[in-house]
């Protein structure tokens, strides 16, 4: 039992020049003085307040915060789903003001077209940016041998599986050849085991691929163990809490969920994050269960 | 969901049939045994009584008093067996009726056939149905689409579904005539408003993360309506069109009775005046097995058509 864990913010050499090199790619998302606020009932509500950052080329950045820190409408600005009220956004320089073939964005519902087969899905859009038939097919089907689907292209979304439908979202986003891969907590629906599988797979993926990722999620660990740096905000308004550099080395395992600098970082973030993310913790303050004793009073299970 | 769980194919089958059998019981108990219901009496010997015939239905208290009569007066007695009112036939005679009906003359000269009143029908139907749907089917797509149509339509829309169709009788003949134009104009009338409202309400029930995911895959404007929004609402929007089509056909029977009667009204009207009851009901029906065949039909059909189409398909 060690009682000196090294923090979090202590980096080995090869992480520090790992560092060095991103900081010095070029900078493909930056977000400056970003508010969004929106008319309710109850008044104006501030949903993002200042939130300010870059992501650089073929970084993994991971956007994490307690529910209602506005972690899913930062990202649907990013995508040009969504407008924002003060502040700026910049794909390689350029504004943002709509939706474009610039950003690819996977849905944590999948969202695929259910009409299409998963060859059709993937090529829906080169389609519309105007690729002829023939070009996006290949480029379907050489994005869907990526993802490992080749023999399912004729399949449609309803008889995949969600670990099968999350890759075919992904083929779909990546095919267009965005800048920037926009993940709204892409695997928040899977099962444990699916979900490692897909984490281990979309960093394969980010390896080879010149992609740059923004990946929300309310996983601690999935964010470790995927991010180069991870964008904590707050919640009421979305702030910016700190912007965490994970000390982890790469390449990343599941063998490193014990590692002392992962352990450190997780610390930091549940420190951050507190009380940790509880999904409907809403609701559960409106529900108050009255427990009366159903039972042999004597017939104690604890 | 109903309550209850499932039955398995088999039993859905059989109760499926039973379902249809269920009520042909009722009504063969009631024709064919005697002493259930039979409020009347077929006369086979008139007896002593005058105006008696054989042949005639007379009521059963009718033929008790004159049998009493009779007896008073030592002449002979009139005798007969119970029947059914004459507006009720019994199973077979209808049966034979779907056959007779077609084999049988129209009693009128230059009256049509009974085949020739029904494809009249038919294409009344038809039409109408096309017609409204023309317009109400992109009429609603658009305005489950776009907020601006939907405002500009659908509240003088929702009052004029509650104008009944039938009442637009007059006015149809007047400005169309007196044939087919204004019995078509009923069947679009009592369709397509609810149609227009109905399949903006589909429309406004697609998945709005499909609309998203579009966009960002640089769908935009018109390709977002045809290459998203319809196949999207397509199996829904079939299933709407099936039951409007229903409605059409409720609406048939008003339609035709304006102006001068036609189609398979005019083959009802006409063999009611003839106290044909077997070919009314045999037309009658014959309505109800199109309309079911053809709604089966399009459900075959359809799972042809949309095979991704799944009633349990999580997304």
């Amino acid at each position: 039992m060690t009682t000196d864990l090294p923090d979090y913010l202590r980096q080995s050499d090869a992480v520090k020049a790992r560092f060095e090199r991103i900081r010095s790619r070029e900078v493909i998302l930056e977000v400056r003085k970003l508010d969004k606020r929106f008319a309710a009932r109850q008044g104006e509500v501030e949903a993002l307040r200042g939130i300010d950052f870059k992501v650089h080329h073929r970084e993994f950045v991971c956007v994490i915060g307690p529910s209602g820190c506005g972690k899913s409408t930062l990202i649907r600005i990013l995508a040009g789903l969504e407008r924002h009220s003060t502040g700026e956004v910049l794909i390689d320089g350029n504004p943002v003001t709509g939706p474009g073939q610039d950003r690819g964005m996977v849905f944590q519902g999948y969202s695929l077209f259910p009409w299409l087969t998963v060859k059709g899905n993937v090529m829906f859009g080169p389609k519309m940016i105007g690729r002829g038939r023939d070009a996006a097919e290949s480029d379907a089907l050489m994005w869907l041998d990526l993802v490992g689907l080749s023999k399912f292209a004729h399949a449609y979304p309803f008889q995949l599986s969600g670990g099968m439908r999350q890759r075919v979202a992904i083929a779909r986003a990546l095919v267009n050849r965005p800048r920037i891969l926009l993940m709204d907590e892409p695997f928040g629906a899977l099962d444990a085991q699916t979900r490692s599988r897909m984490q281990a797979h979309l960093l394969d993926i980010w390896r080879n691929i010149d992609i740059t990722i923004l990946f929300i999620t309310h996983d601690l660990d999935e964010a470790i163990y995927l991010a180069d740096r991870i964008l904590v905000l707050k919640a009421h308004p979305g702030e910016v809490q700190e912007l965490i550099e994970v000390p982890v080395p790469r390449p990343r395992s599941p063998a490193q969920f014990t590692a002392d600098e992962f352990v450190a970082t997780r610390t930091r973030l549940e420190s951050l994050i507190h009380p940790p993310v509880l999904p409907e913790s809403e609701d559960e303050q409106a529900v108050k269960p009255h427990l009366i004793r159903f039972t042999d009073v004597n017939d104690n299970v604890e | 969901m109903q309550s209850g769980s499932e039955p398995a194919a088999r039993t859905r089958t059989l109760l499926g049939i039973g379902s249809f059998l269920l009520p042909l019981l009722i009504w063969c108990t009631v024709s064919y045994v005697p002493f259930v219901w039979h409020p009347k009496m077929l006369i086979t010997d008139a007896g002593g009584v005058d105006y008696f015939q054989a042949g005639m239905l007379v009521d059963k208290d009718v033929f008790r008093d004159e049998a009493a009569n009779m007896r008073q007066q030592g002449l002979p007695l009139p005798s007969g067996q119970p029947a059914n009112p004459i507006y009720l036939p019994p199973p077979h005679r209808v049966a034979m009726a779907f056959y007779t009906a077609f084999t049988t003359a129209p009693e009128q000269k230059d009256a049509p056939w009974l085949h020739e009143s029904l494809w009249h029908s038919i294409q009344i139907i038809f039409w109408g149905f096309v017609i409204s749907s023309v317009i109400g089917v992109p009429l609603g797509i658009l305005a489950g689409t776009y907020v601006t149509v939907s405002r500009l339509t659908e509240p003088f829309i929702e009052f004029f579904r509650y104008l009944p169709a039938p009442a637009f009788g007059a006015l149809a003949v007047a400005v169309l005539g007196i044939y087919d134009a204004p019995k078509i104009a009923i069947i679009v009338i009592g369709t397509l408003f609810q149609q227009v409202l109905i399949i903006a309400n589909t429309t406004r029930k697609l998945d709005p993360t499909i609309l998203e995911a579009a966009r960002t895959l640089g769908a935009r404007g018109g390709k977002v309506l045809t290459r998203v929004v319809v196949p999207g609402i397509i199996p829904d929007l079939y299933r709407d069109q099936r039951i409007l089509l229903g409605w059409a056909w409720t609406y048939l029977i008003v339609a035709e009775l304006i102006g001068t009667s036609s189609g398979i009204t005019w083959f009802i009207t006409q063999q009611a005046r003839y106290q044909h009851f077997e070919n009314v009901y045999a037309a009658i029906m014959m309505i109800g097995i199109l309309g079911f065949g053809t709604d089966l039909l399009l459900a075959l059909a359809g799972r042809r058509l949309f095979p991704w189409d799944r009633p349990q398909h999580g997304r």
